[in-house]
């Protein structure tokens, strides 16, 4: 069966007929030429392939592309603008964070949607970590102060690197989280 | 992956209307565990009914006091939900000690009910499974079941059920509001996860074309000082080994109430039913909780590689109520 579905890509204007069975991640890669998101299990297990999707961070690869008709996407490719790096792109390459680099736009995109997340309030394991203690913050209501590595380690655990650069990542995310 | 058929509804009672047609249908939500599923060849639906969009995302105060969630809120979402967090912390940890960021955000409260088990033999169409494909064996009997379940069990399956936030349902007496073929049921949290007994391909007592479409929270004061603890292989992302949910209302040194269940040991969130009358109007301590755990955990009958389990489980419950009694840090 097949479907016909829109999607905005990096701020890009598409209409395509796809497979039911296509991802997101594959339309992406296969029919909009977007190789940005990349695909490393293929199982939602290692993060390579997390775009915002409408707004928030997913794995592309566990995404149906008819499920997501209407879509916005931005993956690392669309992050830049007007030929600037964002700030996370420009922190990963000033903290070598990553060798082989192919976790890297998963983990840029990733990083992207956590800290948007944190700015939200959102709590993590970490934040919410203690017993009769929801990370509520206290008394305030949820509120999520500075990130400590813990947190950026456990928002992050969904991006795996086997080239095991997290000891460079998490600077690099720091760098931006504290501005 | 096989080709199927994709169809979305305007109404529940639409979706429910075309998936009773198709006897190999499924619902679709967040797919986190289905999609998953499908590439592996495990799960084989020829029609997906999409009802991501069309059961309620909101969380929501009830008359009664109580909270309800509906199917279609993101397990993201229900986390950070300031009423959630404030009122039953646990569910809340539940949510946050499983998956990943990106997963949560896709994956809907009614489908962390519904994934399926994560034993390596139910996701390997290569091996017998009896959950895939009745009467075909267990692998994991004789293989490998480090993970796998300790209580209820039967010949035919050990399978654990994989779901956090399930466990902190049982605990809360929460109860799934489901509308089908034959209607609309409320379904108590305990009794909507089965054992396997001879027929482990039935996770659920759901029918086929039930869709639930939300889950009830009861009003539960003393759930506000409630914990979920995980304990698991790695940090951060990895399905559980054992998990306590626990709520605990002491009132000058006696058990008021206490709410207890487990995770990662059954084919089902096990509530600790015994555990919980040997504590109610007795004194709260550390040998009490140890006595509760060990009488909730006397049928316990581990396989050769998760044996381990039975004590993890008794430790895990007496901490966790213990540090319950330590109150807020």
């Amino acid at each position: 069966m097949e479907a016909e579905v829109t999607f905005r890509v990096d701020g890009t204007s598409h209409r395509l007929t796809v497979d039911v069975r296509t991802t997101v991640l594959d339309a992406l890669r296969e029919r909009l030429g977007n190789t940005s998101a990349k695909k490393g299990c293929d199982h939602g297990q290692c993060g390579a392939c997390t775009v915002l999707l409408d707004g928030q961070r997913v794995n592309s690869c566990l995404a149906l592309a008819v499920a997501h008709d209407g879509a916005e996407i931005v993956t690392a490719a669309g992050l830049a603008s007007d030929g600037e790096l964002h700030p996370l792109q420009r922190a990963f390459i000033r903290h070598d964070a990553f060798q082989c680099g192919y976790c890297t736009p998963g983990q840029i995109v990733s990083a992207v949607g956590m800290l948007r997340e944190a700015e939200a309030g959102w709590p993590s394991a970490v934040t919410a970590g203690q017993p009769a203690d929801g990370g509520s913050g206290g008394s305030d209501g949820p509120t999520v102060g500075i990130l400590t590595d813990d947190e950026v380690r456990e928002r992050m655990s969904g991006n795996l690197c086997r080239c095991a650069a997290y000891a460079n990542i998490v600077p690099a995310i720091q760098e931006v989280a504290r501005g | 992956m096989r080709t199927f058929r994709y169809e979305r509804a305007s109404t529940t009672s639409g979706a429910v209307a075309l998936l009773a047609e198709a006897p190999h249908g499924a619902f679709l939500g967040g797919g986190t565990n289905l999609v998953d599923l499908m590439k592996l060849d495990v799960a084989r639906p020829d029609l997906l009914v999409d009802v991501r969009r069309l059961t309620s995302d909101r969380v929501e105060e009830l008359s009664n006091g109580g909270v309800r969630i509906g199917a279609g809120v993101s397990n993201s979402q229900l986390a950070a939900d300031p009423l959630i967090r404030r009122r039953y912390p646990m569910l809340s940890q539940a949510l946050l000690s499983g998956a990943s960021g990106q997963l949560r955000n896709l994956a809907t409260a009614a489908g962390n009910l519904l994934q399926r088990t994560r034993c390596p033999y139910f996701q390997d169409v290569t091996t017998p499974c009896n959950k895939r494909e009745p009467g075909t064996g267990c692998s994991a009997i004789e293989g490998h079941h480090r993970d796998l379940a300790i209580l209820g069990t039967s010949p035919e399956c050990v399978a654990t059920h994989p779901s956090d936030l399930a466990v902190a349902l049982v605990a809360l007496d929460a109860v799934v509001r489901t509308e089908g073929p034959d209607g609309e049921r409320v379904i108590p949290m305990t009794e909507l996860h089965r054992l396997p007994g001879p027929e482990p391909q039935r996770d659920t007592v759901l029918r086929h074309g039930d869709l639930i479409t939300a889950i009830d929270l009861p009003p539960l004061a003393f759930a506000a000082c409630s914990y979920f603890r995980k304990i698991r292989d790695r940090a951060s992302y990895a399905f559980a080994l054992v998990t306590v949910a626990a709520a605990i209302d002491v009132v000058d040194g006696v058990v008021r109430d206490v709410r207890i269940a487990f995770g990662g040991v059954a084919h089902k969130p096990w509530r600790a039913i015994k555990a919980e009358e040997l504590l109610r109007g007795g004194p709260a301590g550390e040998d009490q909780f140890r006595r509760a755990a060990e009488a909730e955990l006397a049928d316990a009958r581990p396989l050769a590689g998760n044996a381990f389990k039975v004590p993890l489980a008794r430790n895990t419950m007496v901490r966790t109520l213990l540090e319950l009694l330590e109150g807020p840090r």
